[in-house]
């Protein structure tokens, strides 16, 4: 029996590589998991959490701002432009980020300024979310 | 004939900017390794993202609804050149302009607009008054995706407002630590890669949701990557020109410091011996 591998892809590398017992993904219409032998299937992520439950039992985390996810063959490959496990988070930078982006919703924009930031804030709560899972 | 000081402080001011040289020779040198490695990061992502964009397409019947895809009638093109923010590196900047200058003499001044990315690129096409759309300057020593994000999210809403038909992207591509090549690609509308078209044998996947979501998502995703690879390949290449061009300045000032201190030398041996001459001479005209 061939095992579940899971495979993270960033712009900065290869951010997580390894054989896992199962996998939590944010998809964009809702959250799911993948054990072994699951269906082919891709689909797109959006910003949340990645859960990795691995061959030790142990659980690791990691923040995402949203891509996307192929499975095909026991084989995971999560290609997005960013991932961060939750201790590599830096919680400052997230704090900052979140109240630039605070500080710019609060001014008059047009549509898509409104849009950035949000997302800007989506991304940045996210992180804070995360990085708790130490 | 220069005083034998002249030469001396002439040798020592030559020596200290050969110094200089060979300091950003070897900044130069890490520069681009840094850069190389960027680079080299990015291919797994890139070519993941452009497999999918293969298997996408080839699935997706028409290309209507994917409007990053369509393409129209051509009237205003925009280029985009990807320059340094520095000089001293040899003719990376003026290949790149040269290169676009000669592509611009094909078309009207109200045919295109140039959208200019590093401070030496906007500085040249602003002096000779070409019609710049907007620029970006000064990021090169601090290079973030972030910047990619932002030029792609640019162009991206450029041509979304028909204000351009299509756009055009003009840099230096690293090809070795010696040799750049200036490369014109056509960044919108979207064209999957030909390369990757084959099909691969077809699993019914299931889809979340839709192929054409999917596709409307992945495809400017993969322009942010594409601009970031074409920003890193720039920027290994302008700290490659500049490696070479360094190299260069270090040698030709040590040809200058020895051709020098052969002078320096020379002169002094002359004096000396005019100096001797002249007390010889003296002394023989005391005996008499």
């Amino acid at each position: 029996m061939t095992d579940l591998r899971v495979e993270i892809v960033t712009p900065f590398g290869i951010a997580y590589q390894a054989d896992v017992e199962s996998c939590h993904i944010p998809g964009a219409l809702g959250q799911f998991q993948v054990l072994k032998n699951h269906a082919a299937m891709l689909s797109l992520l959006s910003i949340g959490s990645i859960k990795i439950i691995e061959k030790t039992g142990s659980i690791k985390y990691l923040a995402t701002s949203g891509g996307f996810c192929e499975i095909d063959k026991n084989e995971i490959r999560i290609i997005v432009e960013s991932a961060e496990l939750s201790d590599t988070i830096n919680v400052d930078r997230a704090k900052e980020a979140r109240e630039r982006a605070e500080k710019r919703l609060q001014q008059k924009m047009d549509e898509v300024d409104i849009d950035r930031a949000q997302l800007a804030l989506a991304r940045a709560l996210n992180r804070l979310k995360v990085a708790k899972f130490r | 004939m220069a005083t034998l000081r002249e030469i001396r402080t002439r040798i020592s001011s030559i020596h200290s900017t050969q110094q200089i040289t060979k300091a950003m020779k070897m900044v130069a040198a890490a520069k681009m390794r840094k850069a190389q490695d960027s680079i080299l990061a990015i291919r797994p992502y890139a070519y993941k993202l452009r497999d999918l964009i293969a298997d996408l397409t080839a699935t997706v019947s028409e290309n209507s609804g994917v409007p990053l895809m369509e393409g129209r009638p051509v009237e205003k093109t925009l280029f985009v050149v990807i320059a340094a923010d520095r000089g001293l590196c040899g003719a990376f900047n003026s290949n790149i302009f040269r290169s676009l200058l000669d592509r611009l003499k094909n078309h009207q001044q109200d045919e295109y607009a140039i959208y200019t990315v590093g401070r030496k690129s906007y500085d040249f096409f602003r002096k000779r008054n070409y019609p710049i759309e907007d620029h970006k300057i000064n990021f090169f020593n601090w290079l973030d995706f972030q910047d990619a994000v932002e030029i792609s999210r640019n162009l991206v809403s450029l041509y979304k407002s028909k204000k351009y038909d299509r756009i055009e992207i003009v840099y230096n591509e690293f090809k070795s630590a010696i040799s750049q090549l200036v490369i014109s690609e056509q960044f919108l509308p979207f064209k999957p890669d030909e390369e990757s078209e084959q099909d691969k044998s077809q699993v019914d996947f299931i889809y979340e949701p839709d192929k054409k979501t999917i596709l409307n998502e992945v495809i400017p995703k993969n322009l942010n990557i594409q601009i970031w690879r074409m920003l890193l390949e720039s920027n290994a290449a302008e700290q490659a020109a500049r490696m070479t061009a360094m190299e260069n300045a270090t040698t030709n000032a040590q040809e200058i410091v020895d051709k020098l201190t052969i002078f320096y030398n020379r002169s002094r041996q002359a004096t000396i011996t005019t100096e001797i001459t002249e007390i010889v001479s003296g002394a023989e005209a005391l005996k008499e």
